[in-house]
C-alpha cells in the first residue's frame, strides 16, 4: 500500500495558529473535513510533502499567503445554480421587496468569481429593476474579486450556465431565452456587457472577522457557511442577521439549514425548498 | 442462514456504500433486505445526475425497509438512518457526529464523489467502519477503499463478475487488498450478520 499523507487535528491547529498570529485571518473554526482536504490539496499542488513544510513556507514567505488563500477558498460556482431558486426570486421575492421599498439593496456574501452576481443583474435587468438596485458583492479572496470584476466566464462553463438560465426562465411553447445577448466571445472567454455591473460594488471582506458594514433587503450567502463549523456558522449568521433590514430576506444553499443555528428563531422560512428565510426579529 | 459465516465483529459504528452505473438495482435490493431496525447509520454515495435534485431519494425509498434521507449540512447523525449524498454536493462525515456538505471541485468527474465520503468516514470512524463498493464505470471509490483499509476498517467490493459494469470494483481490488469480494446475496447476508453482531454488542 502506498504511503498517504495523514493530516491530523494537531497539524491543522498549528497551521491555523500560525496564520492567525502572522496574517490575522482566522481559519480555526472552518469545517474540519473540507479544510483538511483543502490543505492536503495545497500541499500536493506545491509538492510540500508535509504540513510542517507548508507552515514553514507560510512563516517565511508572506508573498505566498494570497496564493494560499486563493487555493484554500472554494471557487466552484455556476450561473443560475438551482434554477427553481431563481424563479422564486423573480416571481416572489424581488417583486415583494420592490413593492414595499421601490428600491432593492442586495449583498452577495462570498461572491467568488461573480457568477451569482451576473445572474442577479441579468434577472433584475429583465425585470426592469436594475436601476433600482444597489448591489454589494464581497469575498475573502482578492484574486477572485479581480476576476469577478472583469465579468468574464470561461466558454466551457457557458453550456451549463445557459442550461440553468433556460430551466429558470424558459416558458413552454416560447423560444428558449438565450444568454448570448449579454456577452461576446473573446477567445476562450465569454465577456459580459460591463453595463450590467453598473450598480455593483465588488469589495474584499472577510465574513469571519470583518465588520457589519451596511443593511440590505436581500442577502445571498449560498454554499458559503458549509465551510464553517457550527460555532462559526452561528457567529456569521448573527452578522448576516444584523446586515438585514427587518423583514429582509436571507438565501442560503439548497442543502443548508438554519435549524441547528442558535438564532434560527429570528427568521421564518419563506421557501423551504429553496432555503429562503425572512428576518422577523431584531 | 449461517450467522457467523463472515465472523463479523460487533465493533462497527457505520457503513458507507459507493456505487455508480449499474448499482441502482443492487442498492435497491440491499435496502429492501436490510433489517428494519438495523442499528448503524449507513451513508450512500451514488453517482447521480448533478442537476436533478428530485426523484432519486424517493426512488430509493420505495422498496427500502426504512426511509432514505438527503441530509442538510451539519445534520446530526442518527443511528439506523440511511443518508444519501445530495445532488451536486460532496458529503463528508465530521468528528462530533455530524454530516457536512461541500461544493468543492468535482473529483473523478463526480460530485458527489465516493472517495470524498469514504475518506472522511475512514478518518472519523477509523477501524469501526465498513466500506462497500458496488458496480460502476470509473475508478471513484478505489482511493477511498484504500483509506478505509489503512485505518483498519473492513472493505467489501461487489464481485466484478456479477457487477453490471466492473471498472469500479476492479479498480478497488487492484489498489487494495480488499477483505471480502461478495455477490449481492453475500452482501445482504453480511449486513444481516453485521446487524446481529452490533445488536449483541450494544450496551
Amino acid at each position: 500500500m502506498s504511503t498517504e499523507l495523514d493530516i491530523e487535528i494537531a497539524d491543522i491547529r498549528r497551521l491555523t495558529e500560525l496564520i492567525k498570529d502572522k496574517y490575522g485571518y482566522d481559519f480555526r473554526d472552518y469545517a474540519m473535513s473540507s479544510f483538511r482536504r483543502r490543505i492536503k490539496r495545497v500541499i500536493e499542488l506545491y509538492k510540500f510533502k508535509t504540513v510542517d513544510k507548508l507552515i514553514q513556507v507560510l512563516d517565511t514567505t508572506p508573498s505566498f499567503f494570497e496564493e494560499f488563500i486563493s487555493e484554500i477558498t472554494v471557487n466552484v460556482t455556476e450561473m443560475f445554480r438551482d434554477p427553481t431558486f431563481w424563479r422564486v426570486l423573480k416571481e416572489q421575492i424581488i417583486p415583494n421587496i420592490i413593492m414595499n421599498h421601490d428600491r432593492i439593496s442586495i449583498w452577495h456574501a462570498g461572491c467568488s468569481s461573480g457568477e451569482e452576481v451576473l445572474s442577479m443583474v441579468i434577472l433584475l435587468y429583465e425585470m426592469g429593476f436594475l436601476d433600482k438596485a444597489k448591489i454589494t458583492a464581497t469575498d475573502i479572496d482578492t484574486a477572485i474579486i479581480n476576476k469577478a470584476k472583469t465579468a468574464t466566464i470561461a466558454q466551457k462553463n457557458m453550456e451549463l450556465n445557459q442550461k440553468n438560465y433556460q430551466a429558470a426562465f424558459g416558458v413552454e411553447g416560447a423560444p428558449p431565452p438565450n444568454l448570448r445577448k449579454y456577452f461576446r466571445d473573446v477567445g476562450q472567454e465569454a465577456v459580459f456587457d460591463k453595463s450590467l455591473l453598473q450598480n455593483v460594488t465588488y469589495r474584499k471582506h472577510d465574513l469571519v472577522q470583518g465588520p457589519v458594514f451596511s443593511k440590505f433587503d436581500l442577502v445571498l450567502c449560498r454554499n458559503v457557511m458549509i465551510y464553517f463549523n457550527q460555532n462559526l456558522q452561528n457567529a456569521v449568521l448573527a452578522k448576516l442577521h444584523e446586515s438585514l433590514f427587518k423583514y429582509g430576506y436571507l438565501a442560503i444553499g439548497s442543502k443548508e439549514s438554519l435549524i441547528w443555528c442558535d438564532i434560527a428563531n429570528k427568521f421564518i422560512v419563506v421557501n423551504n425548498e429553496e432555503k429562503i428565510y425572512k428576518k422577523i426579529k431584531d | 442462514m449461517i450467522f457467523n459465516k463472515y465472523k463479523v465483529s460487533g465493533k462497527y459504528k457505520a457503513v458507507v456504500v459507493g456505487g455508480s452505473a449499474g448499482s441502482f438495482q443492487v442498492i435497491t435490493r440491499i435496502l429492501s433486505e436490510l433489517p428494519k431496525d438495523f442499528p448503524l447509520p449507513m451513508f450512500l454515495c451514488l453517482h447521480r445526475l448533478k442537476h436533478v435534485r428530485h426523484g432519486f431519494v424517493e426512488a430509493l425509498s420505495v422498496k427500502s425497509s426504512k426511509p432514505v434521507v438527503e441530509p442538510c449540512d451539519k445534520e446530526p447523525i442518527k443511528r439506523g438512518y440511511i443518508y444519501l449524498a445530495p445532488a451536486n454536493y460532496h458529503m463528508s462525515i465530521e468528528l462530533g457526529n455530524s454530516i457536512a456538505l461541500s461544493t468543492e471541485e468535482m473529483e473523478n468527474n463526480s460530485r458527489p464523489c465516493i472517495d470524498y465520503t469514504f475518506e472522511t468516514a475512514a478518518y472519523v470512524y477509523r477501524d469501526k467502519l465498513v466500506g462497500i463498493l458496488l458496480s460502476g464505470a470509473n475508478k471513484d471509490g478505489a482511493y477511498g477503499m484504500m483509506r478505509i483499509k489503512q485505518k483498519g476498517g473492513l472493505t467489501i467490493v461487489q464481485d466484478p463478475e456479477e457487477s453490471t459494469i466492473s471498472t469500479m470494483p476492479s479498480a478497488a481490488l487492484a489498489q487494495t487488498e480488499v477483505d471480502l469480494v461478495l455477490k449481492v446475496d453475500g452482501i445482504i447476508e453480511f449486513l444481516s450478520e453485521l446487524d446481529r453482531a452490533c445488536k449483541m454488542a450494544l450496551p
